[in-house]
């Protein structure tokens, strides 16, 4: 399951941020290894929600600043 | 039969504040293009920049200009590259607003009047600014269309100081609208039920907004970008030739409502219970 969320995560930061799969590695920060954006973590916040069909309330968003982050949030939460 | 005219052919407008593509301003842009319009967009800041080129491109808009409203050289500086470009503007989109993400928590009661003013210098003069500039370029007659919500009218939580700016601006388009209508140039507002963009990701608590109007509105959903780009690309044509000074709704139908759904009554309360006031 964890897998599947983490794949399905990778993805998505592959595709939004355009950057190689292999830089997408789970300690990956959006902004320090990703050359995200401040507007690129709420976009992918919002993607995330999207495609796992969940809430990602703020206060949850503002702590989600790696990969893993994402998987361990979205994992707990679905 | 014949295929008719598409309704926007041979029309060339401005489109300010589009941010992605979940951007209101977005659904509007695509909708017109869609008809045949002629596009071109302006945006502030290079994390802009780099989101509205791609959308500018695939619609075949190769005009692209840094506006920012606070500063009346960079307006008068957009539109004159509007006018050496095309001559002339049939239509324009206003999709500007801004406030401190602090402030958009917690009760307007405590506003700050250094906020107050930059919401209300942002979100509302922005659109007197660019009617004073646009205007000269509707040789032919205009439109202009800006965006509001139902917390110009109502109270709202959280909209706190966009709730005034947006009544703000919702008067400034009837004063726009009486003062442009002898020149054939029509001045409009569309009122967006509330929508999942960039922007509304600075409000407290949208998601129960979202889950409030879906509950309660009429239609028993919230509406999208896409709905909101048909009714701007009818206040946009000649289609609405006899309409100006007019705060459409895009809402499915919430602010007709006097209460909430008693069919919801469960869900709602449910809902209300997980509202955070503090948001």
């Amino acid at each position: 399951m964890s897998n599947d969320v983490a794949d399905r995560v990778k993805k998505i930061v592959v595709e939004h941020l355009g950057v190689e799969e292999s830089k997408v590695v789970n300690s990956a920060s959006f902004i320090d290894d990703l050359g995200a954006d401040s507007l690129d973590t709420v976009e992918l916040v919002m993607a995330f929600e999207e495609e796992f069909g969940c809430e990602i309330p703020d206060d949850a968003a503002e702590k989600i600043v790696t990969v893993q982050n994402a998987v361990d949030f979205i994992s707990e939460n679905v | 039969m014949s295929n008719p005219q598409p309704i926007m052919a041979g029309k060339r407008g401005l489109v300010m504040g589009v941010a992605n593509d979940r951007s209101i301003a977005w659904g509007i842009a695509k909708a017109v293009a869609d008809q045949g319009a002629e596009l071109a967009f302006t945006y502030q800041g290079d994390a802009l920049k780099k989101r509205v080129e791609p959308l500018a491109a695939s619609v075949n808009s190769d005009i692209l200009l840094q506006c920012d409203v606070t500063d009346d050289a960079s307006v008068k500086a957009t539109f004159q590259a509007i006018e050496e470009k095309w001559g002339k503007l049939d239509f324009l989109v206003h999709a500007i607003a801004y406030a401190d993400k602090e402030e958009l928590k917690g009760k307007y009661l405590n506003t700050s009047r250094k906020n107050f003013l930059q919401s209300l210098d942002i979100s509302c003069y922005s659109f007197t600014s660019i009617a004073q500039h646009a205007a000269p370029l509707m040789t032919d007659g205009g439109s202009l269309v800006t965006l509001t919500y139902y917390g110009a009218e109502q109270v709202m939580p959280h909209y706190n100081v966009m709730g005034v700016a947006k009544a703000a601006l919702e008067a400034s388009v009837r004063y726009l609208a009486a003062d442009l209508g002898p020149d054939n140039i029509r001045v409009n507002a569309i009122s967006a039920g509330p929508i999942k963009t960039l922007a509304a990701s600075g409000i407290g608590d949208f998601r129960h907004i979202l889950k409030w109007n879906e509950y309660n509105s009429p239609l028993q959903r919230n509406v999208s970008i896409e709905q909101v780009g048909g009714a701007g690309l009818y206040l946009l044509s000649d289609l609405a030739g006899g309409v100006t000074g007019e705060v459409h709704h895009v809402d499915s139908g919430y602010h007709v409502v006097g209460m909430m759904n008693v069919d919801k009554a469960k869900d709602l309360s449910e809902l209300l219970a997980n509202f955070n006031p503090q948001g």
